[in-house]
């Protein structure tokens, strides 16, 4: 069975089960890059072609945007309502569009057949309601932000990477682990806990990841369920239209990453701070040297050249984040972002400054298997990890020692075993620094 | 651990003394504060052994349970414990009351404060809490009426020890590890005795902390060499119908395990005391009167003890509120005080530096096309800084004077003066400056549905609260 046949089963199982109308809610599992944006957009689209209105909750600005411009071209003769809040400002891309109507008042988008919000506008929408709803990348959402727009659909399609990082709080407070409306949680493990009966349905393929990435991703990430990737080996390429001049380790990463979809530069081992300067060097000559070198990704028959905006540069904190864009400010197309808003995004290339990296500890923060998830499933072509040497055996001498709580579903997968999963692998791609 | 206190750490244990990570106190202190030494028996779940309790450092009580895996005199200790708090919550409001607001919102002048030794005492203060409130007072299984009153006050200060910047339930622990940052691990930080010792006199003082016969454990656990060799005998006259000897030894030994750790807790006040009150934390106390005063007199009125659980929607409306003290408590730490400041210097979350330019009659045009005041001010600062071009910062002298980055060249930052122009003057050139993106802003809140509209997604509206004598029998027996 061809991947497109498989992807195809799969979405008509899971509309059928949605428009049917005998749940009030629909789950879908979806592995980085298996196209959840589009199944969001057909469901979307068949409602509205069968004279439904809906509405969809997404997570962030930029995904909204994402997901009106899609729903714009999908649906011309519609008119989609872009609700948003007051300090938002309409991007370009949606200027442009004729059929999307943008208000801060959900009032004035009456008319439109697609209301589209992020949760946090949504929930300080009154007296409105709708039968059916769409929310998007669903693992990100907490519970406590569903409880607030539930009220406003009847039934609805959650739709999300179980494997992304779970949603965050700045409070630590033990005193609701163990019911099922726990508001720490996402909203999908809530949803589920109270209503253990509903469908959930899963994307088999990933269409975004190379082929090269399955073998790490799927069992450390996905170890119960998997996934394949869409593409076999050969079907993507990175090449360099010029060559490296000496061998300096940064060429070498890149040409391991080129021939086998990874590269681990590994530095010295060394304690340093949260924002070490050498790791934040290295990572940044890593993503110029993409830049530099002219590098040219082929997908199928399509060859495209890898400009700024297709290649990512990601880290666990915002502190080594604001450092990495202070390195790459010559390269200013580039993006660079930590694992929380890189969350959904793909490019061509990803340079990843691992989350462990010269640490003496390892927290259950750095451990998060969805941080790593997110850092090392954004690419199509090649991801190349910087760290320091020592990440083994850090990781040996620090397992997971989280509580287990009573009544709480355990969280798979472990965020220890996933590390050392990776870790693993990286290391048959290592150049030392 | 941030920057600040890892360095902290590491200079107090170079110099062998604890190192300051606060230059003013963040904390209220009472001025009459109640302060309480549970302790309890090993292997019973929260099981009251002793306490030692009281207002005055020289007029202490102790409460003895001579046998506790006997139910009942557990209770009576609740009872002798009832006494105490009750006196002490209904002192406070004999201090004054005031009237606040719009409506005129009644306000108690004071309020309770409970202070423990380490965060220990702030579980057994919410599983006591928990294990009398619901008691009855009538029928099979009566308490004293005071105990399940005493449950209440308990639970209430319990709940309030969860919110950032309330002082109404301390564990001098971590109010001292908010001050000071000693050369040993966060664990051995819970010791009392043993941070008591890296701040007044040094790691050996420390190390004599870990002696159980100088420093008895300052509870809730006992002493297992003290369990064997002294308290289980002691328990045994009890059992063999000995009362009156098995009190007389208990309140001998107990008092031993007690005494040294209330002349810390007085000490560590002193110490505390001995701190500038940062400017936030009258503004945090009185969020504690407030709570107090309507708590007061909810139970005056009648209301009923607090639920065991929150529902779905109490839970989300209780972490929303967490989360904006969480927030509001951070930042308000670091504009009190320069030296929390610094660590959002170090990650590039705020600068201070000098003002080298300055316009405070700068007027640029409005959105109505009117011209507008706009002062615009440079800074020189040598901070690694890591804010970005339209931030909007504050300084600790000028919190409600919001300044905007409008651009960074080097190490020159150019700001706007976006609001509150008037509550202080434009800084001049020559002063010394500090500004920060850290600032509690009027985060809102969106409202949530009612508990009776709680949505299918989250289990649907939950049954209605109905009181009934199965709230009493649950762990009796």
């Amino acid at each position: 069975m061809t991947p497109a046949f498989l992807s195809e089963q799969a979405t008509l199982a899971i509309l059928d089960d949605f428009r049917s109308g005998q749940h009030r809610g629909v789950v879908v599992d979806s592995p980085p890059g298996a196209g959840k944006s589009t199944l969001v957009v057909r469901a979307a689209a068949e409602l509205v072609e069968d004279g439904q209105r809906l509405m969809i909750v997404a997570q962030t600005n930029e995904q909204v945007d994402d997901l009106t411009v899609n729903l714009a071209g999908r649906l011309p003769g519609a008119l989609i309502g872009r609700l948003s809040g007051g300090s938002y400002v309409r991007s370009e891309r949606l200027a442009r569009l004729a059929n999307v109507a943008c208000d801060t008042a959900v009032a004035a988008l009456t008319g439109c057949a697609v209301t589209i919000a992020t949760a946090a506008k949504w929930a300080y929408v009154k007296d409105h309601s709708w039968e059916w709803a769409i929310v998007d990348e669903a693992y990100q959402m907490r519970s406590d932000a569903l409880l607030a727009v539930a009220p406003r659909f009847e039934r609805a399609l959650f739709v999300g990477d179980p494997g992304q990082l779970d949603p965050f709080s700045v409070v630590e407070n033990d005193r609701w682990r163990g019911l099922t409306w726990d508001p720490m949680q996402s909203a999908v493990a809530g949803l589920l806990r109270n209503n253990p009966g509903l469908p959930v349905h899963r994307l088999p393929v990933s269409w975004r990841l190379p082929s090269t990435a399955q073998p790490v991703i799927a069992p450390a990430f996905y170890p119960f369920t998997g996934f394949r990737t869409g593409t076999g080996p050969g079907e993507r390429e990175l090449t360099y239209t010029t060559t490296g001049f000496g061998r300096t380790p940064v060429d070498r990463v890149l040409a391991t990453a080129a021939s086998s979809g990874w590269g681990y530069l590994e530095l010295p081992a060394r304690h340093t701070m949260r924002t070490d300067g050498e790791a934040v060097e290295a990572v940044a000559d890593v993503a110029r040297r993409f830049l530099h070198r002219g590098t040219m990704a082929r997908s199928g028959d399509k060859v495209e050249p890898v400009t700024a905006d297709r290649i990512a540069v990601g880290a666990a904190h915002r502190d080594q984040v604001a450092a990495l864009q202070a390195a790459l400010a010559d390269a200013p197309g580039i993006t660079v972002d930590t694992a929380n808003r890189l969350q959904g995004r793909e490019y061509d290339v990803t340079v990843v400054l691992h989350p462990l990296s010269g640490r003496r500890d390892a927290t259950a923060f750095h451990l998060e298997a969805g941080r790593l998830c997110v850092l090392t499933s954004r690419h199509r072509q090649a991801c190349v990890v910087v760290g320091r040497a020592g990440i083994h055996e850090l990781l040996d001498a620090h397992p997971s020692v989280e509580p287990v709580h009573l009544h709480e579903p355990v969280k798979f997968p472990d965020g220890w075993a996933a590390n050392q999963t990776v870790m693993t692998h990286l290391e048959q791609h290592r150049v030392p620094a | 651990m941030s920057a600040i206190s890892s360095y902290a750490r590491a200079l107090a244990v170079d110099g062998g003394r604890a190192f300051p990570i606060a230059t003013r106190r963040h904390v209220h202190i009472a001025g009459e504060p109640l302060v309480l030494i549970p302790l309890t028996m090993a292997g019973e779940a929260n099981a009251p052994l002793a306490a030692m309790v009281g207002t005055r450092r020289d007029d202490p009580a102790l409460l003895i349970v001579p046998q506790p895996r006997n139910r009942d005199l557990r209770f009576a200790f609740a009872d002798e414990l009832a006494a105490v708090v009750l006196r002490y919550v209904e002192d406070r409001t004999r201090q004054g009351i005031e009237t606040y607001g719009k409506n005129q919102d009644p306000r108690y002048l004071d309020a309770p404060q409970l202070l423990v030794p380490n965060p220990g005492g702030v579980g057994f203060v919410r599983l006591f809490g928990r294990s009398t409130r619901f008691r009855r007072t009538t029928g099979e299984y009566a308490v004293s009426p005071d105990v399940p009153l005493l449950g209440r006050w308990l639970s209430f200060l319990a709940e309030r020890a969860e919110h950032p910047g309330s002082s109404a339930l301390l564990p001098m622990t971590s109010a001292l590890n908010l001050h000071w940052a000693t050369g040993q691990s966060s664990l051995e930080d819970t010791n009392l005795a043993a941070t008591l010792g890296w701040i007044t006199s040094g790691p050996d003082a420390a190390r004599e902390a870990e002696d159980p016969t100088v420093w008895p454990p300052a509870g809730p656990s006992t002493d297992p060499t003290f369990d064997n060799e002294i308290l289980a005998p002691a328990l045994r006259q009890w059992d063999e119908g000995r009362h009156e000897r098995a009190r007389a030894l208990l309140d001998r030994d107990l008092r031993t395990q007690l005494e040294p750790t209330w002349r810390l807790m007085w000490q560590a006040i002193d110490l505390l005391r001995a701190l500038p009150a940062g400017d936030s934390v009258d503004a945090r106390w009185t969020e504690d009167r407030n709570e107090f005063t309507s708590y007061y007199m909810y139970v005056n009125s009648g209301g009923y003890p607090q639920p065991r659980r929150d529902q779905a929607v109490a839970a989300a409306r209780r972490l929303q509120r967490l989360e904006r003290e969480q927030t509001a408590f951070d930042a308000t730490l670091a504009l009190d005080d320069p030296l929390v400041m610094a660590n959002y210097r170090v990650t590039g979350e705020a600068f201070a530096g000098t003002v080298v330019e300055s316009e405070p009659d700068r007027k640029v045009p409005g959105d109505k096309g009117r011209r507008v005041l706009r002062p615009l001010l440079v800074v020189r600062s040598d901070d690694p800084l890591r804010l970005t071009v339209g931030t909007d910062v504050v300084s600790p002298g000028r919190r409600k004077q919001v300044a905007k980055i409008l651009e960074i060249d080097g190490d020159r930052v150019t700001l706007q003066i976006e609001k509150g122009m008037t509550v202080a003057p434009t800084p001049a050139v020559g002063e010394e400056i500090t500004y920060t993106s850290v600032f509690p802003e009027g985060m809102q809140s969106p409202k949530l549905p009612t508990a009776e509209d709680t949505p299918w997604t989250h289990g649907g509206p939950p049954q209605p609260y109905v009181a009934s004598d199965d709230d009493a029998r649950e762990v009796w027996e």
